[in-house]
């Protein structure tokens, strides 16, 4: 026990409580954190105070990021391609105030469970190309053209987009769409049938056009 | 690579922000501060310094948030010191001290305001003695008295049911 004379430091303070002694403060009934967390995010949705809105979902090819900015869904992620990086990058670009909201993303969310279950064939929701410009931009707005089950060689999506040379940069359009899925880039393909290479891995790939072929 | 994600911030120290805003206020106002806090720091993050001391900053809105509160309830004629009723012991898992909240809601609000600072979010006396507006011995005083005086109440509270703390 500490008996030295008073004297204001904090390790003299600190010696006075037993240990423990603010756990009844520590811990509030357990979920209200949780319960605070959606209480912020839907007021912060409600004063468009969010650059971006997340969450995740399970689905076939595992664990993907949704995420979404007022404008639409901007950004879908492989679990390989690491979440928490890509929250970072969307910080980096889009503004760090970025929460995970769940009921932001349900539409998403469904579709996407409907997708996978093969009663959906296209997507409706609102897309922000926020993190695309220039012929890349082009490729993606021209992939959702590409109808479900069939492909396109990325020499017929240079032709669509615009630059018949520019097969090359078709693949490292494809390569970094942000938005993979909902804009089916794994329905381009190489021009003798065989996959050609997919940011999610070419298993999610194979995956994709078997889900569509059924 | 810039500021982590909001949702990075809120993870890192949303618990600790309600432990403050729980000492300052009370269980109950403790959820609307804590609401208030992070919605004023959401709103100000983009401008915030990438190497700023969130902790200590969130904690200066809260307590900014907790004053607000504190004079919303004085207009409303409460007394300062008054704290809603003890809460369940249910929602206060592992053998803690749930009679620290009560403890804590009978010290004079500095004594309150510079242990829930001090002790739950690690700020200097230095930054404390700003947020008070007192000279840092004022806030060192008003801690240790705070924190003897809880000692005290503790050793009262726990006497008679004689339940033994945890060896």
């Amino acid at each position: 026990m500490n008996t030295k004379p008073m004297e204001d430091s904090q390790m003299d303070t600190e010696a006075l409580l037993p240990d423990g002694f603010f756990d009844g403060l520590a811990e509030p009934a357990p979920g209200t954190l949780e319960r605070l967390h959606a209480r912020l995010a839907a007021a912060a949705a409600d004063r468009q105070l969010i650059d971006v809105s997340y969450r995740t979902v399970d689905s076939p090819l595992g664990r993907l990021l949704l995420a979404a900015t007022e404008r639409g869904l901007v950004r879908v992620a492989f679990a390989l391609e690491d979440h928490d990086a890509v929250l970072q990058a969307l910080a980096d670009k889009l503004g760090p105030r970025i929460l995970e909201a769940p009921s932001r993303l349900d539409t998403t969310a469904r579709e996407l469970e409907e997708y996978f279950a093969g009663t959906r064939r296209s997507f409706d929701v609102p897309l922000d190309f926020a993190l695309s410009r220039g012929f890349r931009l082009s490729v993606l707005e021209h992939l959702p053209h590409i109808a479900y089950g069939s492909t396109e060689s990325y020499a017929d999506v240079a032709k669509a987009a615009g630059s018949p040379k520019a097969v090359r940069a078709v693949g490292s359009a494809c390569a970094t769409n942000p938005l993979p899925v909902v804009v089916p880039c794994h329905r381009v393909v190489r021009s003798d049938g065989s996959f050609g290479g997919y940011l999610g891995g070419p298993e999610a790939k194979r995956t994709l056009l078997a889900l569509e072929a059924a | 690579m810039g500021k982590p994600p909001f949702e990075r911030v809120v993870s890192a120290h949303g618990a600790v922000v309600l432990r403050v805003c729980r000492a300052v206020l009370g269980a109950h106002d403790a959820e609307d501060a804590w609401s208030e806090t992070f919605l004023s720091a959401l709103k100000a993050y983009p401008e915030l310094p990438e190497d700023a001391a969130v902790q200590a900053w969130l904690v200066t809105i809260a307590h900014r948030k907790a004053i607000d509160i504190l004079r919303a309830r004085q207009r409303h004629a409460l007394p300062m010191d008054e704290l809603p009723p003890r809460e369940s012991p249910l929602g206060i898992p592992g053998g803690g001290h749930p009679e620290v909240l009560d403890a804590v809601g009978q010290l004079p609000p500095k004594q309150r305001q510079a242990v829930a600072y001090h002790y739950l979010a690690g700020l200097p006396y230095k930054d404390i003695s700003e947020l008070l507006g007192v000279t840092p011995e004022a806030a060192r005083r008003a801690g240790a008295d705070g924190v003897k005086a809880l000692r005290a109440a503790l050793a009262e509270a726990s006497a008679p049911a004689s339940k033994g703390t945890s060896r």
